[in-house]
């Protein structure tokens, strides 16, 4: 082959190309193409409606009937109304018992699972199952361990003799509201465990040799080691977790349907309650609306305060 | 295994006193690591086995614990199976469930590796901001969306429909598999895409020939993920979808099953079992997929 017949062929085929094919080679049309799917669908069914629900906190909208702009009437009325008020009030106490109870025993699983054991993947796999299984499906379960009558564990405690009666799960306010926060503490454990547990094996093993050497006892291992590494990480799943436990619906919708009488209704399922089979949809929003402040002071904590340490350790900030 | 564990191990009996301490660690090593790591997995697995144990357990024993073991089954019986199967519309559940994590799930996909596709490899001005963006809206919790999107959904006609679903769903599934992709777009090296490029290949050969096979691991990590959480999604499916036919397993199962003052808590608990199966068995073929994008995504 001489080299003119390998330039001239070289020649033909990038002449080739028709304009489709060079417009889907410029850059610029294919950066369009390639973010018109994503962004496109998060713009209608995530940033318009986000509007929207602003928006429609500040009117009078029912079902099947157009709102009008009513200000902050919502807002006001939310304000003298106990059932709302109680619901805020158990909304931040859920989320704030239910992380300390989830981060503390995930920590402990996390910790727990790093240990050098035998069937570990299995183990592992086991341990994410309540994270898998649809949450209104394991919340029945829970409902059903909560019957008042033929509660599982209330079986077992009056057999081993520690109560006479039934426990009063559900049925009544406190109850009820320990109840679901156990339950929301046993599904976010898995989660909390592996994600901690992912962090743990990327602390290099030297710096405990390092401190061994030192004389450091197991508690200031984890105490300078363990948790200052496991920080960063710490701060992003903590975010998530509150964000998703504030906000929670389907446990407590499942179990106790906000009852009984309203005691453990979290702004989620209020909200749904006004909003969807109330018809409500004004109030519905205006409830739904008020997390978000919620959300943003809780995010902002939680990331500036675990994550700062990183900072002023003068690492890079990806 | 980490190797860290091994090691964090050895030097602390190597201190310790021979002989007496081995006996003693081994003690101790059962009280400190293996009994709460039992007491984890059994709380952690007694709903499922409370679950499969009262979806076969017939009605006599369900309510008697006096008389029988309320922990283990005297006499089997399929019968809640069967109603569920038989006298309710549970098939049918189980069909539009998997209708619409399916799409969902492949339109998610879709969109997501074209967004990770661009956002890592086209490198654009500004393109880390869309990448920030993106993952903002992951942090949008659905309780704060499903009204407006109720109306949204009215308005376009779709409500009642499994395709409003399949629309909305991808809202919490785009965040998460941009994320998951970017990540592995960023561990296949650059010049393989440079050598292509190189040899004539336009940039759509490239990503459908060179780039999308070496993120099979991790197209199929975000389909996982993708499908167990339209599977699990709830609030949306409970006020999009009002005839019982088109409703999805979970939706279905608390508020076609439960009625009037008595539950069925035999039917409830098959519903509940049958409906996680899916899930589980699908998970159980991928859990290592699965773990990695679930820690991967957090370590982004």
């Amino acid at each position: 082959m001489t080299d003119a017949s390998i330039s001239a062929t070289w020649v033909h085929r990038r002449a080739d190309p028709t304009w489709l094919v060079r417009l889907f080679d410029s850059k610029p049309f294919l950066v369009i193409i390639c973010l018109l799917p994503a962004v496109g669908l998060l713009m209608t069914f995530l940033t318009y409606p986000l509007g929207l629900g602003i928006y429609l906190a500040f009117t009078d909208t029912t079902i099947g009937k157009r709102g009008v702009w009513v200000g902050f009437e919502n807002f006001q009325y939310l304000l003298t109304d106990p059932i709302f008020l109680n619901a805020v009030f158990f909304s931040v106490f859920y989320t704030s018992v239910a992380t300390v109870g989830k981060f503390g025993l995930g920590l402990w699983l996390a910790l727990l699972l790093n240990n050098h054991l035998p069937f570990k993947s299995l183990l592992r796999a086991i341990i994410l199952l309540p994270w898998i299984v649809p949450t209104v499906l394991s919340a029945i379960a829970f409902w059903w361990i909560y019957d008042p009558q033929f509660s599982i564990i209330s079986h077992l405690l009056i057999q081993t003799g520690l109560r006479e009666t039934n426990v009063d799960f559900i049925n009544t306010a406190w109850p009820a509201r320990w109840s679901l926060i156990a339950a929301n503490i046993w599904r976010g454990i898995p989660f909390v465990a592996i994600s901690l547990l992912a962090g743990l094996q990327t602390i290099s093993p030297s710096l405990y040799e390092a401190a061994m050497l030192d004389g450091a006892t197991a508690w200031q291992r984890f105490r300078f080691i363990t948790f200052p590494m496991l920080l960063p990480i710490l701060a992003i799943v903590m975010t998530f977790s509150i964000i998703f436990t504030f906000t929670d619906f389907q446990l407590v919708y499942a179990i106790t349907r906000g009852g009984p009488v309203n005691s453990t209704h979290l702004l989620a399922t209020l909200a749904f309650q006004r909003g969807i089979p109330g018809g409500q949809l004004g109030e519905g929003a205006a409830i739904a609306v008020s997390m978000i402040p919620f959300l943003v002071f809780a995010t902002l904590f939680s990331y500036f305060a675990l994550a700062r340490r990183k900072w002023q350790q003068g690492e890079s900030n990806d | 295994m980490t190797d860290a564990a091994v090691r964090a191990e050895t030097p602390t009996s190597a201190t310790a006193p021979p002989e007496t301490m081995a006996w003693d660690s081994r003690a101790r090593r059962m009280v400190v690591l293996w009994l709460p790591l039992a007491c984890f997995v059994i709380i952690l697995l007694f709903p499922f086995y409370w679950m499969a144990v009262t979806a076969f357990k017939p009605d006599a024993e369900l309510y008697n614990f006096q008389q029988h073991n309320p922990l283990w089954i005297s006499s089997p019986t399929l019968d809640h199976i069967r109603l569920l199967l038989f006298k309710t519309s549970y098939p049918h559940w189980l069909k539009t469930t998997m209708m619409v994590a399916v799409g969902a799930t492949f339109l998610s996909l879709f969109a997501s590796t074209l967004a990770a596709y661009a956002i890592q490899r086209l490198r654009f001005q500004g393109s880390q901001y869309v990448g920030l963006a993106i993952y903002l809206a992951y942090l949008v919790p659905p309780s704060i969306l499903f009204i407006p999107l109720a109306t949204m959904v009215v308005q376009l006609g779709l409500f009642d429909s499994p395709l409003a679903l399949i629309l909305v769903y991808p809202t919490f599934l785009i965040p998460f598999c941009t994320w998951l992709l970017i990540g592995y777009f960023k561990s296949i090296p650059y010049e393989l895409e440079e050598c292509a490029l190189i040899d004539g290949a336009t940039r759509l050969q490239i990503l459908r020939q060179i780039t999308l096979p070496l993120a099979v691991p991790g197209l199929i990590s975000a389909g996982i993920f993708s499908f167990t959480l339209s599977w699990n999604e709830f609030i949306y499916a409970l006020a999009f979808i009002q005839s019982s036919e088109n409703k999805t397993v979970p939706v279905a199962i608390l508020t076609e099953l439960v009625t009037g003052d008595v539950y069925q808590w035999g039917a409830l608990m098959a519903g509940s079992l049958l409906g996680s199966l899916p899930v589980a068995i699908f998970y159980s073929f991928f859990v290592d997929y699965y773990v990695s994008s679930l820690t991967g995504a957090v370590k982004e």
